[in-house]
């Protein structure tokens, strides 16, 4: 089994890719503006709600109680779905996704070119589906507006909610314009709107195959729910003949009930709204209604591996409303790209690490400043910088069994810990440092330092070490504490004071 | 129910000092404040001792074990939990000024006892956490201190830090403690909960991003046209003065503790 997370094994780390981003102000405009105007919206809509916490709750705890219970809930959800009509696949990694994907496509389609209509599913750009249906010769139209911008300008989803976030409008026209052969489009919203539905609506109405996501699978009725803003997903789930849905493990709730609460807080969490305007629910198939020919496939590709660790096993609580990365500060600054996965932000820094194993992400840990403003925000309540310094230890322990253990990062901790560990060498750490510092001292400040801490020298100042440590003052003061000040005022009657 | 104590004094805005029964306090001054920030551990104890307070500092204290465990060196903080555990357990009340300390112990000192599966060092933790508090904590929630006699003529915004907002929750405690300072303007910070982008070993890790985040802040900062820039953590202040410095601003940064210590003549008529 080999587990992939969309083209996360040949991005550049973290701190090499956040720094190209951060030379495009462009993009930064973009996303500080996205971010803010999404962040606030949700603001609003959580105010309102005066059992909000009483709900971000019950949802984590229906989905720890399902985690727990997983292999109960999806086989209940196999037989229920399989009881309406609709057929259950199980896919280990995202090779047998693609593979089954591909079957059941050319089981319909026969040899030859063949088509398929896509609607938002983040799991299927986390096994690279596009790239492995196109490889088969099948063509996939994503039809959710930002998807779509995302495959024609054959560019990467920057946000889990908004994919093409990091686009305005004025880039989407241009795109537009190149690709759909309109050079009149102007930048206005409604025309570019226009523009998409014109294009999407032929699609619509000729493709036979659909493929799409899901953001609840209902294991008590088997019915399967996608919850979107275009109703370009509708169509996708209502008209073509065919319909696969990719579903994430991890998706599955117990009871029909539980959407009552996961639907309040996924709208207003992801985009401020109070509801959803489309929310589709399908069970199986019906006569007459919707497609005649309905698949699930269940997709593993590292959960299961993640539920070994209760800590871990909490991340796929996450509910992709993308919450996390409209409230992340680095998220702000970055963008969703350099976290080099699908899966960016907040989330994506714990998720993407876990499914793949460290090997792929292992800078990504370390892409917080662990504010928590992620957890605050988060309606499943991940608390995620937490999981952050989990997977940190994890790399940690990794390295000091490798020649990592070699890194000066390494070693000055285990410096550190040593003079942390002895008064006499703590405070022999000070003057060492009191005393190294005038190779790098100007003045008052400390200029240019060497190593990892010129990091910090190369945006920032940094005032010289006192020649007076808090210890030494209070060593120079004696034992005897300034009596004056407490005994007029003593009216306490306390011997002590 | 504590005993609180009045002094009124007849002066125009007639200010009162709020007392609790005298405390002897064991100050945990935290490392990087020891070595880089002597100031604010001086002003907490005189802060303390104003009040009429016994401040205690135990030489043997070293680190709380943050920087380590937060980078992912989890066994190397666990000697450093042990040592702060046993230094402090006979202490009345704990004052560390230094939100993302106090934080470190409530978030994690439990779990790296669970961890080490030692449950003695568990039952330490969980005897001592009550009686730790970060210093605008101890002055609000367990000595019941809103006005510490303090005199300042400057203009401040505060910096809520991320640890003390989010993590410990101090809420309105030190913007009360703000206010009740004589000639001080409090000035609202835009964005304030925006984190400064610090985050310990990330500044230098993540470097580029960090000052990226820094440059935010900062512009907030200046839009506000303060004198002075404080908050509960030096850390984030020694970030914020990093770049304002760097950028050729005269904008000071001061604990929390270092502004409530400065007391003009009215307060030295307590003394």
């Amino acid at each position: 089994m080999s587990v992939r997370v969309g083209k996360t094994a040949a991005a550049p780390s973290f701190p090499v890719a956040a720094k190209a981003a951060l030379k495009n102000s462009q993009l930064r405009h973009n996303v500080h503006h996205a971010t803010d105007v999404i962040r606030d919206k949700r603001a609003l809509r959580v105010e309102e709600m005066p059992d909000w916490q009483a709900l971000r709750g019950a949802a984590a705890a229906i989905k720890a109680h399902t985690l727990r219970h997983l292999d109960r809930y999806l086989v209940e959800f196999e037989r229920n779905c399989t009881r309406a009509g609709g057929q259950v696949h199980w896919a280990r990694d995202a090779d047998e996704a693609n593979a089954i994907a591909i079957r059941l496509i050319r089981g319909y389609s026969g040899e030859g070119p063949a088509e398929v209509i896509k609607v938002k599913t983040m799991t299927s750009d986390e096994v690279q589906m596009n790239a492995a249906l196109e490889a088969a010769g099948i063509t996939p139209y994503e039809t959710d507006l930002a998807d779509m911008i995302v495959q024609m300008g054959d560019d990467e989803p920057s946000h889990i909610v908004v994919p093409a976030l990091h686009k305005n409008r004025r880039e989407v026209r241009d795109l537009f314009r190149e690709k759909m052969g309109r050079p009149e489009l102007s930048d206005n919203p409604e025309d570019l709107t226009h523009a998409a539905r014109t294009y999407l609506r032929d699609r619509f109405l000729n493709v036979r195959i659909g493929i799409g996501g899901a953001n609840f699978a209902v294991a008590e009725t088997g019915a399967v729910c996608v919850v979107e803003s275009e109703g370009n997903g509708r169509m996708c789930v209502t008209l073509p003949e065919v319909l696969i849905t990719l579903v994430g493990i991890e998706k599955v709730v117990p009871r029909f009930a539980d959407l009552e609460v996961f639907l309040q807080l996924l709208p207003r969490s992801a985009t401020g709204e109070r509801m959803n305007p489309y929310n589709s629910l399908w069970t199986g198939v019906q006569a007459g209604d919707g497609p005649r020919i309905f698949h699930v496939i269940l997709l593993d590709n590292g959960r299961t591996k993640m539920m070994a660790d209760a800590m871990e096993r909490e991340t796929l609580q996450c509910i992709r409303c993308g919450a996390c990365l409209n409230a992340c500060p680095v998220y702000r600054e970055t963008g969703g790209h350099a976290y080099g996965s699908i899966y960016s932000g907040p989330i994506g820094a714990i998720l993407s690490p876990q499914l793949q194993g460290l090997e792929h992400s292992r800078s990504l840990p370390y892409a917080s400043t662990l504010c928590g403003a992620c957890y605050e925000v988060c309606p499943v309540k991940i608390n995620i910088p937490e999981i952050l310094i989990h997977l940190r230890g994890r790399e940690v322990r990794e390295d000091q069994r490798s020649l990592r253990a070699l890194t000066s990062e390494n070693l000055a901790m285990q410096a550190a810990a040593l003079a942390f560990t002895s008064q006499r060498r703590y405070e022999a750490a000070q003057r060492l440092a009191r005393m190294g510092q005038r190779l790098f001292q100007r003045g008052d400040e400390l200029v240019k330092l060497p190593g990892m801490a010129g990091g910090w020298t190369k945006y920032r100042d940094l005032r010289a070490i006192p020649a007076q440590s808090f210890r030494d003052w209070w060593k120079q003061r004696g034992a005897t504490p300034p009596t004056t000040t407490t005994t007029t005022t003593n009216t306490t009657g306390s011997e002590d004071a | 129910m504590p005993r609180r104590y009045c002094i009124c004094r007849p002066t125009a805005c007639r200010p009162t000092i709020k007392r609790s029964p005298a405390l002897r306090i064991a100050l945990f001054v935290a490392c990087y404040n020891d070595t880089l920030f002597p100031a604010t551990g001086i002003a907490v104890t005189r802060v303390l001792e104003r009040l009429g307070h016994r401040v205690d500092f135990p030489l043997q204290q070293t680190c709380c074990g943050q920087m380590h465990y937060n980078t992912g060196y989890h066994r190397e903080a666990v000697p450093l939990v042990r040592r702060f555990v046993e230094q402090f357990a006979e202490a009345e009340a704990v004052c560390v000024p230094s939100a993302s300390c106090v934080a470190m112990m409530r978030e994690h000192y439990a779990m790296i006892a669970e961890a080490e599966q030692d449950a003695a060092l568990a039952a330490q933790v969980h005897a001592l956490l009550p009686r730790v508090f970060e210093f605008s904590e101890l002055l609000a929630n367990r000595l019941g201190v809103e006005d510490c006699g303090a005199a300042f003529a400057h203009s401040v915004t505060y910096h809520p830090s991320c640890h003390s907002l989010r993590m410990l929750h101090v809420g309105e405690a030190p913007v009360k403690l703000l206010r009740a300072v004589r000639g001080l303007t409090l000035l609202e910070l835009p964005e304030k909960e925006q984190c400064c982008g610090f985050g310990g070993t990330f500044a230098v890790k993540n470097a580029d991003v960090s000052a990226a985040m820094l440059e935010a802040k900062d512009t907030c900062v200046l839009r506000t046209g303060a004198e002075v820039v404080t908050a509960l953590d030096n850390s984030c202040l020694m970030q914020i003065y990093g770049g304002l410095h760097r950028a050729g601003s005269a904008i000071r940064t001061m604990h929390l503790a270092e502004i409530l210590a400065c007391a003009a003549a009215p307060a030295e008529a307590l003394r």
